[in-house]
């Protein structure tokens, strides 16, 4: 066996996504040719046409699944990956396209397609972790680089990631930012938000709109009272709530219980 | 393979084509050495961007859209953008469009380096991709990568990260950068021209199937400036409209083997958008220094070799570091960064310079602002059909080679369009059945 065969090798699989969180590997410039130097990039077609049979060591898992070919697709990847690891939105709670899980999809397709009868779809867009055992979840439309390169790391040295569980209030603290909600009366998702993205929006003088999803134990309800008094209605909580992450248990219930 | 009644066919496939943005496939049937059929296959799953738009507010429009495409989410945001400005009758101030302007060179810069140097350069040099270059040539990926991170840099600093950036906003951005911030993006900026303009001579001189097709190019075109954010459409044979008269020259129509929609020009069938089509239209709009640097490697005033369009992104990267440096070095930051927008019931048509090529936007919206209706057309599925007539063309002139030969360069014909299948609903698997 050759050194380079010995070395961990990681997957990068596609389900139904915009491709963003796979690209975020490719915008690690400082670190891909370090991270494919430590790795045996198996399988991860949209960067290179080199193919390894499995199985595989580290499986990343980008998109949500919302045909019955992805059923089965899932499940032989599980079976083929020591680790399998869900990047983004569409990855850990079915991402925009869930939004059809508030509808009828068979009324959907019409209004895109000319011919429906040529489209095979779901009726929901589920995450992968409704279909087979996921070992570790990575947040956010898109993932943030830093988890993602840190994640790799942990997992090729054998040691937990360090994952922030907190709010994205505490990342505005950490970064000094002003509150936009109670300073400048701008709904924001970010104290029922899970951090990791750095708190960007605020920083932009922007609400947080929730594209890491709900943190752990969130208040939703308080939150929607707060945003109540600043004026926003029934409907555009729900429509907040209904976004990147709209089929999140803690967003899809509190947002049912609204609409 | 002989079959029954005697003639010969020959089949090749690839089930999933590989350094393409989402999946697809593709069948090419020959027969007797006569091609009989070329088919380029979308199987990505569709999303219902147009159908789940309804209901939401037209605000909401250029966020949702982003996440169409994760390699182009700019193009998404300023289509949306100007279709919802265009309803409510909004006007950018100067330096809030090219605010837009500026972050849209960082998407160019981006993902044509991501597709120039990472996932079609390892084609004509034989390597499976850009970390299997990366072993014999470290240092060119190295200066890809930098060259791919300035513009990513833009995207961070004004729009707070490179994918899906959040700063935009229907009438502008939610918070102007500081002159400060801009010009610290300089040096880089500067490395990156100047490294772009490198890139250029090295990619001119890859070996380039000789191929040319006499296309219908179709682009945005704007006086006094290479078109990216705005402009009328215009074509090689003619044609010159506003944004919002698309539909009444193109068609879309859906075809069986595909979760994309196949366009057509009125008059005069399948029609090309991306690269080629906006340096053909608009070349001499370009900087002086990407205009030099184009003449230098030999391009002429037209490119109808498609292989070469990895030529053109490359001109197109200098272009983009060169103009987002021209813009950051007369950046007053607009007061107020945006301009409010008030809804009204209406249509708005929005159409920008996505790296592979227009994109077009049509809402209708009420009085409330909630969209009644949505139509989006990517830039892939215009160039579907293109990029069969290319196959077509490229394999009947190609038989000689072996299996193996012919499926890669059938592979690298599709990658000439860098096809963002994710953008067009979007899988590539790849077969050639010779009869």
């Amino acid at each position: 066996m050759t050194t380079a065969t010995k070395k961990p090798t990681l997957a990068v699989w596609k389900f139904s996504s915009c491709d963003g969180c796979q690209l975020s590997l490719l915008d690690c410039e400082d670190e891909l040719l370090a991270v494919a130097g430590a790795v045996q990039i198996a399988y991860f077609p949209e960067a290179t046409s080199a193919e390894l049979e499995g199985p595989y060591d580290i499986s990343l898992v980008e998109g949500s699944v919302t045909t019955p070919h992805d059923i089965d697709r899932i499940h032989e990847i599980r079976e083929q990956s020591g680790l399998l690891v869900t990047i983004g939105a569409c990855a850990t709670s079915g991402g925009i396209q869930a939004l059809r899980n508030f509808a009828d999809v068979k009324e959907w397709i019409p209004l895109v397609y000319a011919s429906p009868e040529f489209i095979t779809t779901l009726e929901t867009s589920t995450p992968i972790a409704d279909h087979v055992k996921v070992d570790l979840e990575l947040r956010g439309c898109p993932i943030s680089k830093e988890q993602l390169v840190e994640t790799v790391l942990a997992l090729l040295n054998g040691r937990p990631p360090r994952l922030p569980s907190t709010s994205v209030c505490f990342e505005c603290k950490a970064r000094g930012t002003t509150c936009v909600m109670v300073a400048g009366g701008t709904p924001c998702l970010g104290p029922v938000t899970q951090s990791g993205c750095g708190a960007i929006c605020p920083a932009y003088n922007r609400g947080c709109y929730g594209c890491f999803g709900p943190m752990e134990s969130p208040n939703v309800e308080a939150l929607a009272q707060q945003w109540q008094a600043l004026g926003v209605d029934d409907d555009g909580i729900v429509r907040a709530l209904r976004t990147f992450n709209a089929n999140a248990p803690a967003f899809r219930e509190a947002s049912n219980e609204r609409a | 393979m002989n079959e029954p009644d005697g003639s010969t066919t020959r089949e090749i496939r690839t089930d999933y084509l590989a350094r393409v943005e989402g999946e697809g496939a593709m069948l090419v049937r020959v027969r007797d050495d006569k091609v009989e059929e070329v088919q380029f296959k979308i199987f990505e799953p569709p999303r219902f961007f147009e159908a789940l738009l309804r209901g939401r507010q037209f605000t909401e429009a250029p966020d949702i859209t982003a996440r169409i495409c994760g390699i182009c989410p700019i193009a998404y945001i300023a289509s949306a953008s100007n279709a919802m400005e265009a309803v409510c009758g909004i006007e950018l101030p100067e330096q809030v469009r090219l605010l837009r302007r500026l972050m849209y060179c960082g998407e160019w810069i981006e993902s044509h380096v991501l597709h120039t140097a990472m996932l079609h350069a390892p084609d004509f040099l034989g390597y499976d991709g850009a970390v299997e270059l990366a072993r014999d040539r470290r240092d060119l990926v190295e200066m890809a990568l930098r060259l791919k991170k300035a513009g990513n840099t833009i995207m961070d600093v004004v729009g707070g990260r490179a994918v899906h950036p959040v700063n935009l906003r229907v009438g502008g951005m939610y918070r102007a950068p500081t002159r400060a911030e801009l010009a610290a993006l300089v040096p880089e900026l500067e490395w990156a021209r100047d490294a772009a303009v490198e890139f250029t001579r090295w990619v001119a001189t890859f070996d380039f199937p000789d191929y040319e097709q006499d296309y219908a190019f179709v682009a945005l075109r704007q006086p006094g400036e290479y078109a990216i954010e705005r402009g009328r459409i215009v074509s090689s044979t003619g044609l010159d409209i506003d944004v919002s008269e698309y539909e009444q020259h193109f068609t879309e129509t859906h075809v069986e083997r595909s979760n994309a929609l196949h366009s057509t020009l009125a008059g005069v069938g399948n029609y090309l958008v991306g690269p080629l089509a906006r340096y053909a239209l608009s070349s001499a709009e370009l900087s002086p220094l990407a205009r030099d640097v184009a003449a230098e490697v030999g391009l002429g005033d037209v490119v109808r070799n498609p292989f070469r369009s990895i030529v053109v992104r490359a001109v197109e990267t200098v272009y983009a570091a060169d103009e987002a440096l021209r813009i950051i070095a007369q950046y007053e930051p607009p007061e107020p960064s945006f301009v409010e927008a008030v809804p009204r019931a209406g249509t708005g048509h929005g159409c920008t310079e996505a790296p592979r090529g227009i994109c077009w936007h049509r809402y209708e919206i009420d009085a409330a602002g909630t969209i009644l209706v949505a139509k989006i057309v990517p830039p892939t599925s215009q160039n579907q059909k293109t990029i069969e007539e290319d196959l077509l063309g490229v394999v009947t002139q190609s038989l000689h080679l072996s299996d193996e030969e012919l499926s890669h360069r059938c592979e690298q014909t599709i990658r000439n369009y860098d096809p963002c299948i994710s953008c067009a609903t979007h899988f590539l698997r790849f077969e050639i059945e010779r009869s």
